[in-house]
């Protein structure tokens, strides 16, 4: 979108949505190794208490770095974090949106902290979100 | 099965030498929807792969099921940006261990480093084991 030397506090960073489909985990978990059965197998992620398959809380940090590279091309991360407070269940016809927006921070010597809302149906699904590039 | 409150402070063996590939980046940028750009990097999340080769060890090593964990936090803080060949390996430390209503929270640092040894990227996560469901 644009160069980092355009980003200045309090500018907003457009809100961006995803879909997670049941297909992404299955790809997600063979491509990170994360076969947790909890986020392909209705079943056991019932029977361990979850409301359905969720997505891998990384899936949605994933998208966050997506985000990212959609805001500030090229910009080196720094930190990235979050913790994961809400699940995001992903049904088995369809898709899951997953919504992230932000605000530009302090820049700190040569550090751009963005402040972060993720969210899901209007859920928050990250919480303290933190995300610092190098400017 | 409660989690050992003793394991604090425990470090476990690093992880087996992983090397970074193009296809292997390629196939995590795709699954999140997106796509590798040499020069725009690689995804900030990518050593999760590492992280997870770690928690996976540490959850092997104490026996507990994989379906009871749900991943509470993940922090990285990069030292430098990964790139294609990099040769890692993440060490991981239980940090600290406690009950909440039922479920053990286990806090880990896992220091990732590369072939010469240097860390690269320092990944905290905080693992839920949720207690059985009655």
């Amino acid at each position: 979108m644009s160069a980092i030397s355009d980003l200045a506090q309090g500018d907003a960073l457009p809100e961006i949505t995803f879909e997670i489909t049941r297909a992404d985990l299955v790809a997600y978990a063979a491509a990170s190794g994360d076969q947790n059965p909890i986020h392909q197998d209705e079943e056991i992620a019932l029977a361990v208490g979850l409301p359905g398959v969720i997505a891998h809380g990384m899936y949605t940090l994933a998208l966050v770095g997506r985000a990212l590279g959609e805001w500030a091309p090229g910009a080196e991360v720094v930190e990235l974090g979050s913790k994961f407070v809400a699940p995001v269940v992903v049904p088995a016809e369809g898709a899951a949106r997953v919504t992230v927006s932000g605000t530009v921070g302090e820049l700190t010597d040569d550090l751009l902290a963005l402040a972060l809302l993720v969210t899901s149906d209007g859920t928050k699904v990250l919480g303290a979100p933190r995300a610092t590039i190098r400017g | 099965m409660p989690i050992d409150a003793s394991l604090v402070g425990r470090g476990f063996p690093p992880t087996q030498p992983y090397p970074v590939t193009t296809d292997a980046v390629v196939a995590f940028a795709t699954s999140v929807g997106g796509s590798f750009d040499v020069a725009a990097g690689l995804p900030p999340t990518f050593p999760i792969v590492v992280t997870f080769a770690a928690l996976q060890d540490f959850l092997a090593a104490e026996q507990v099921e994989l379906s009871r964990i749900v991943h509470g936090d993940q922090r990285f803080r990069y030292e430098r940006p990964l790139v294609i060949g990099d040769v890692l390996t993440a060490a991981l430390t239980v940090t600290g261990v406690r009950s909440i209503g039922g479920n053990d929270i286990v806090s880990t640092t896992s220091e990732i480093a590369d072939a010469s040894g240097a860390v690269v990227c320092t990944a905290t996560a905080t693992l839920v084991h949720r207690g059985a469901t009655a």
